[in-house]
């Protein structure tokens, strides 16, 4: 376990430097953010002094060391549009979008895997028809178009639940989120809702598919032979081994919805790091793109490696640290 | 002294797609207290599917059609699932073919084991522990208490069946069914696993049904023989007397095809063809085909024979000058 963490830690270390360089090219290849930040008329001499400020004069290589050292000091630098840092940028918004994700994806496992163990405990069932027919609109119909659906049914025709933005925060323990509110709660239905359907299709699907290939294993069987009742068979036997499979996919989506967290924030105004991604492109406030970026890296390997570890809990063949 | 088992017309059917598939027709037999009955036949047969016929685990589209599974005096086809559960892993359980899939991979041994205890008796944790590692030292697994904790991949192919074997024996069982216990295995241990068994059926008084394709293996352990031919059983007797003199020419085909069975220097000569599709069986005996003894009454059903303790079905059985 210790080789593993400390494996671990290497390779994420060299993933984020080689992050850190691709982005940063990317990114300078877009655009000089001085055309955006420098009104037309300012003079010359102004435009050189905005520019020198910024260190936007220096060349390409000694803009990224000098960034890369204050990295490694815990500043990424400035927001232009801002003059904050960015990262505080990022930190004071991340809680919006992990708030966002996690309730999408706490919904899409504890709605998804009960329908799926229904759907395929009882394949070809009127249950399992309706579940899967459901199951291929959570699979088909584009995101955004899903979320405009929503806003439609239940903000406008039915009037119960608001459409845009974060409502009010409560606090719990120290952690401040809109689940310790009513009115939080209220605004957080759709946009999570929103986020979580395709991946409660998937859910669905996976543990299907789960339980009908572990059905019929000699070890099931086996089990029915020692008299072991058929919710121990189901909820122990298939289900752990149904785990496995479900801890991959879902470690792998839950990257994927942080970064769908842009489409669903841009269509409920939730102010997220989405949306300040998009904010942050438009005007090419690089020094957020680029914290952004790194954040989100950092997350995809914080999850990647909880995911491994989660993995080699269920599975017992697994044994952290590689092959010996 | 009442049998313990006892199996009257037994016929389990799947509905296939393509039409009724009879895999168990018509299978009457019985087993004593304390009997070791083996069951022979080629793959395809359907001893399997005998065995789960009793212990009522046939997956659909399979089915028990008819007959009657009378265990200590009571039909098992007549018990709700409920009774039947109470029935399977405690007073008949079941060894399987493949020991690499029958653990489940992500329990732990113990955790497969005392969930065999608790899933029949009220005892603790503890407790359930207790008899699991007992079990596991009574079937030759060393240092058993750490290897509760093991999973199965840690095992070996032989150990797995050794668990498997102390799995059946939790609740000393009036009857073992053992579906090709040892055919996975490698053949040094399958004769290991093979003496272990017997040993251990005839320290608890426990009856055993032996399932294999192997007459060696079956020669070397059972009390009685059964040969099973296109989901029936063409042949049925005392062990010696089956091998040393058998009636049904299926049977003596299966004999020379068989090298202990065959005196040196003399050719093996398995029996040509192969059995019907299950699904598109000749009427009458199903073996017509391949049998050098058939006539045209071979196309009408032949009945059971029974004589001087041998049962048979067949219209031109080997007569032996002792019969
Ligand atoms: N699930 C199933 N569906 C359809 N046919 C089956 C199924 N299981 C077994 N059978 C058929 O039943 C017959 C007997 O099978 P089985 O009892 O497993 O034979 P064996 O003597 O090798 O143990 C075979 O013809 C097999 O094809
Ligand atoms: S009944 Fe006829 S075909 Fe069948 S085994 Fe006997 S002799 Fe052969
Ligand atoms: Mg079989």
């Amino acid at each position: 376990m210790t080789v593993f963490v400390i494996r671990r830690f290497l390779q994420s270390t060299a993933v984020l430097a080689v992050t850190a360089v691709i982005v940063f090219i990317g990114i300078y290849a877009i655009g000089d953010p001085a055309e955006m930040l420098i009104s037309p008329d300012a003079s010359q001499a102004e435009r050189a002094q905005v520019v020198a400020s910024l260190g936007l004069d220096k060349p390409l290589w000694e803009q990224f060391f000098t960034f890369a050292w204050n990295a490694l000091h815990g500043d990424l630098g400035r927001s232009f549009v801002f003059n904050r840092p960015s990262i505080a940028l990022i930190f004071e918004r991340l809680p919006a979008t992990l708030e966002l994700t996690l309730t999408g994806l706490v919904f899409a496992l504890v709605l998804g895997i009960p329908l799926g163990l229904l759907s395929g405990l009882k394949p070809d069932s009127a249950t399992d028809e309706v579940i899967m027919t459901g199951s291929i609109f959570g699979f088909s119909l584009p995101s955004f178009w899903q979320g405009m659906m929503l806003i439609m049914i239940f903000s406008v025709w039915l009037g119960w639940l608001p459409s845009t933005g974060r409502g009010q925060v409560g606090e719990f323990l120290g952690v401040h989120s809109s689940l310790f509110t009513l009115d939080g709660l209220k605004h957080l239905i759709l946009p999570a809702i929103n986020l979580s359907l395709f991946k409660l299709s998937l859910v669905i699907r996976l543990t299907r598919t789960g339980v009908r290939e572990t059905m019929p294993l000699d070890f099931v069987k086996f089990a029915r032979a020692k008299g072991v009742s058929e919710k121990r068979i189901v909820f122990v036997h298939v289900f752990k081994n149904i785990l496995i499979p479900l801890i991959t996919v879902i470690g792998l989506e839950l990257g994927s919805m942080l970064a769908f967290a842009v489409v669903t924030e841009t269509i409920f105004a939730w102010p997220g790091i989405g949306k300040l991604l998009i904010d942050s492109i438009m005007r090419l406030d690089r020094p957020v793109v680029v914290a952004y970026l790194l954040v989100i890296v950092s997350l995809f390997i914080f999850i990647n490696f909880v995911v491994d570890v989660l993995y080699s809990m269920v599975d017992p063949r697994v044994r952290l640290g590689g092959a010996q | 002294m009442t049998p313990v088992l006892e199996v009257r017309n037994l016929s389990t059917h799947f509905m296939t797609r393509r039409g009724v598939l009879k895999a168990v027709d018509d299978v009457s037999f019985t087993v004593g207290q304390r009997e070791i009955v083996g069951l022979v036949g080629e793959s395809g047969s359907g001893k399997s599917i005998t065995g789960f016929s009793i212990l009522g685990l046939v997956d659909p589209p399979g089915r028990v059609v008819n007959g009657q599974i009378l265990f200590n005096g009571g039909d098992l086809l007549k018990m709700s699932p409920t009774a039947m559960r109470t029935i399977r892993g405690k007073r008949i359980a079941m060894i399987f073919q493949d020991p690499m899939m029958t653990l489940n991979p992500v329990l732990s041994v113990g955790t497969q084991m005392i969930e065999t205890v608790q899933a029949h008796d009220r005892v603790s944790r503890a407790e359930a522990r207790a008899r699991s590692r007992d079990a596991l030292g009574l079937v030759g697994i060393p240092s058993p208490e750490e290897r509760l904790d093991s999973y199965p991949h840690q095992f070996s192919g032989g150990m797995r069946q050794r668990v498997a074997i102390a799995i059946a024996l939790l609740h000393r069982p009036d009857l073992i069914i053992a579906d090709e216990p040892t055919t996975a295995l490698d053949v040094t241990i399958q004769s290991q696993i093979l003496f272990e068994i017997k040993r251990l059926a005839a320290e608890f008084g426990m009856a055993l049904i032996w399932i294999s394709h192997d007459l060696g293996v079956v020669a070397a352990l059972a009390d009685r023989i059964m040969v099973m031919y296109a989901g029936r059983i063409v042949e049925a007797g005392q062990v010696d007397g089956v091998l040393s003199e058998p009636r049904h020419p299926y049977t003596s085909g299966l004999l020379s095809a068989v090298p202990a069975a065959v005196p040196r220097g003399e050719p093996l000569r398995p029996i040509p063809g192969f059995a019907p599709s299950p699904l598109s069986r000749p009427s009458g005996c199903a073996f017509r085909d391949r049998c050098a003894r058939a006539t045209d009454i071979c196309a009408t059903e032949p009945m059971l024979e029974i004589a001087a303790g041998r049962e048979f079905r067949c219209f031109h059985p080997h007569l032996w000058s002792a019969a």
